[in-house]
């Protein structure tokens, strides 16, 4: 029996949740002592109202697709990858070895090779905890949490001691070669108005092309249904010839090379060299996103929407309001991990006695009264 | 290296390892009933902003630790509404609690304070103040003129702030509250099999918000102490991730209070040695100090790998418990 349409499950209850968040979140601001719909009017106008605001919501949401398909993913086997942060920045290292070692003809080919590098960098870091949870039942949310403090480590130490340019102080590698630089959306949509500052670049359209790719995999393949059965139960999985092993390693593989993919946006794409710490919260930015999407590619790409503009409106929020500090984003960002994610049942269980009602005054219209 | 380099590391190691220790008997508290609690940090975190923010403007310490603990409490709340009440997903709750506590101590406090998300320098009398034991020598010059015996006295046992010897009482605390009485004996209980507690008639719900608020409490002192007694004075992200050092300290030490004490003086020792030493050279070998900072981390990965015995958690833990209709 369902409870409640499917519609209700995918779009009314996220929407419910994402409201109570962000009006927890006025709540904050108006308890600080500023008008919360000053704050969001600033943040809309940040995000929205030029091109060199959508140059960095794009951006920034670039990020997020990425960090937030690698949770959906892992999300769809019932593992909860929060090693995307540490993912993320193993990628980086990926690209910056790769586009530093060999003299690049063209961005094309660099492109090419940085994606297998950020890949295969940012997948082998995952596979560590996904083989520990497959072999040895360790647990993965505790072994990516420490792979991330290993990774931020390890990429501290090889900045320094050796990326790190000659005679700089600065923890970061030397900037890449120009015939490597990414197309910037100045260069192909600079009729749009986005001038040649803007970090937007082409990976979003790579961004894009993986939600679709991720769709793919998890509804139409044979993989991805063993992925979700997988999810779904293990013990049934297992009885149907699923081998649990293949599916959590194959599934940590492909999030982490997607969290790894973010490095492409934003270590090859804007920086153009290796800085220090340039993930930035994207990792943990992708919880919220995957589960304010319900892992759902088209949900993940809404969500990254909203994120890249509270991330880009902050900022700007910061300069005209500077009561307000830039840190309110991650506010809001815990506010939806909380009510989308903890707090769930919260908004379910009243949405489903709703709509149980409803159904049962329907069914009693429908029924002949036996009285008559 | 001399004796009293030793000690100076002991030293350093004890003061470092006490906000680990009090975050990793909360924790300890919690999982045991069968809560899976990765909010340690952000619970540290918002107790060691509202600490020293109270302290700041009361200018009395007593206060800003209250203020802390009930701080840290209000998140362990909210952790028990949404992992007990509402049955939700208790590592999603705690990523939460993380962020929301990061985010809300530099929000408050630029509001409060408008420097830039940290709250202004905590004078000496709204610190927690070192204790001198009697008969310890003071002076750095004095301690080195007495014999081992007395230098151990004044440098290592000597000398700390008053939380650190709670915090170090709070183990024998924790292990007979655990094991030596019937609260204890309940508690443990519905980590492993909350329904065979609730066929005895107690309530699981109760048993396990009672935990929760213990951790709560205890991070809340922890938080108190990076902010009033460690340094002086909150700023952003002061607790650096060592909830989850606690974290990994607790799984090291398998669950276990006492087992968790030498868990936490050991990973405060790698803190000691790194802060002490920028780089360690072992003959040709030169350790960086990111690896020492990296290690307790790396140890974790090692010991849940099962490599150095098996660890093994509360049966329950994780799990919402429904009752059977």
């Amino acid at each position: 029996m369902d409870k409640m349409p499917k519609w209700a499950d995918v779009v009314l209850i996220p929407l419910i949740s994402v409201i109570l968040a962000l009006l927890v979140s006025g709540l904050v601001v108006a308890i600080i002592g500023e008008s919360p719909w000053r704050a969001m009017q600033v943040m809309v106008k940040g995000a929205f109202g030029s091109a060199y605001g959508w140059g960095y919501t794009l951006y920034y949401a670039t990020n997020f697709i990425f960090t937030g398909l690698a949770v959906a993913v892992a999300f769809h086997a019932r593992l909860f990858n929060i090693g995307g942060e540490g993912q993320a920045a193993l990628g980086g290292l990926g690209v910056a070895v790769i586009l530093l070692a060999v003299d690049w003809p063209h961005w094309t080919l660099a492109l090419a090779a940085a994606m297998g590098f950020a890949m295969l960098f940012s997948a082998l870091w995952a596979a560590v905890p996904a083989y520990l949870q497959a072999k040895r039942g360790s647990h993965i949310v505790i072994t990516t949490i420490m792979f991330n403090y290993i990774a931020s480590a390890l990429l501290v130490y090889l900045l320094v001691n050796v990326l790190r340019v000659e005679g700089s102080m600065a923890p970061e590698s030397a900037s890449f070669a120009a015939a490597t630089h990414l197309p910037s959306a100045a260069d192909f949509a600079g009729g749009l108005g986005f001038r040649g500052s803007t970090p937007l670049n082409i990976s979003i359209f790579l961004a894009l092309i993986a939600c679709v790719l991720v769709w793919l995999l998890i509804w139409r393949t044979r993989l991805g249904y063993e992925i979700r059965a997988f999810g779904h139960s293990e013990t049934a999985a297992v009885y149907a010839g699923i081998n649990p092993t293949k599916i959590i390693m194959i599934t940590m593989l492909i999030s982490g090379a997607l969290a790894g993919m973010m490095a492409i946006n934003v270590v090859m794409g804007e920086a153009e060299r290796l800085v220090l710490d340039f993930v930035e919260g994207a990792g943990f930015v992708g919880i919220a996103v995957a589960l304010m999407g319900r892992s759902h590619p088209v949900g993940v790409v809404l969500a990254a929407l909203l994120f890249g503009a509270l991330y880009q409106g902050g900022a700007e929020l910061q300069f005209e309001m500077p009561a307000i500090s830039r840190e309110m984003i991650v506010v809001i960002q815990a506010l939806v991990i909380l009510f989308t994610g903890a707090l769930d049942n919260m908004v379910r269980m009243p949405v489903q006695k709703l709509f149980l009602a409803l159904k049962r005054r329907r069914d009693d219209a429908a029924r002949p009264n036996p009285a008559e | 290296m001399d004796f009293l380099t030793i000690l100076q590391i002991l030293d350093s190691t004890v003061r470092l390892a006490t906000p680990l220790l009090l975050a990793c008997l909360a924790g300890l508290w919690s999982e045991r009933a069968g809560i899976f609690d990765i909010g340690l940090e952000g619970k540290m975190l918002i107790a060691a902003f509202f600490a020293a923010a109270i302290a700041y403007t009361s200018g009395l310490v007593w206060v800003g630790l209250l203020a802390g603990i009930a701080a840290s409490m209000v998140l362990a709340l909210l952790h028990g509404l949404a992992s007990i009440t509402f049955r939700g997903n208790q590592l999603i709750s705690g990523v939460a609690i993380n962020f929301l506590a990061a985010g809300l101590a530099v929000v408050i406090a630029q509001t409060w304070f408008a420097q830039g998300g940290r709250t202004p320098q905590l004078s000496s009398d709204a610190r927690f103040a070192n204790i001198e034991l009697p008969g310890a020598a003071t002076r750095i010059r004095d301690i080195a003129q007495q014999g081992p015996l007395g230098q151990t006295y004044s440098e290592l046992i000597s000398g700390h702030s008053i939380l650190v010897y709670l915090a170090l009482a709070c183990v024998p605390l924790t292990w007979w509250l655990l094991y030596r009485t019937r609260f204890g004996l309940r508690l443990r209980a519905v980590g492993e099999n909350p329904a065979a507690v609730d066929t005895a008639g107690i309530s699981v719900v109760g048993l396990r918000f009672a935990a929760v608020l213990i951790a709560g409490v205890l991070c809340g002192i922890a938080g108190a102490y990076l902010s009033t007694a460690l340094s002086s004075g909150f700023v952003k992200d002061m607790s650096a991730g060592r909830g989850f050092i606690a974290l990994a300290a607790l799984i090291f030490a398998k669950w276990r209070p006492w087992y968790a004490l030498s868990a936490c003086l050991l990973f405060g020792f790698f803190d000691a040695v790194g802060n002490r030493y920028q780089n360690i050279q072992l003959g040709e070998f030169i350790v960086p100090v990111q690896f020492m900072q990296a290690l307790p981390y790396i140890l974790v990965v090692i010991v849940l790998a099962g490599l150095v015995g098996k660890a093994i958690p509360p049966r329950a833990g994780g799990e919402p418990y429904v009752k059977e209709r």
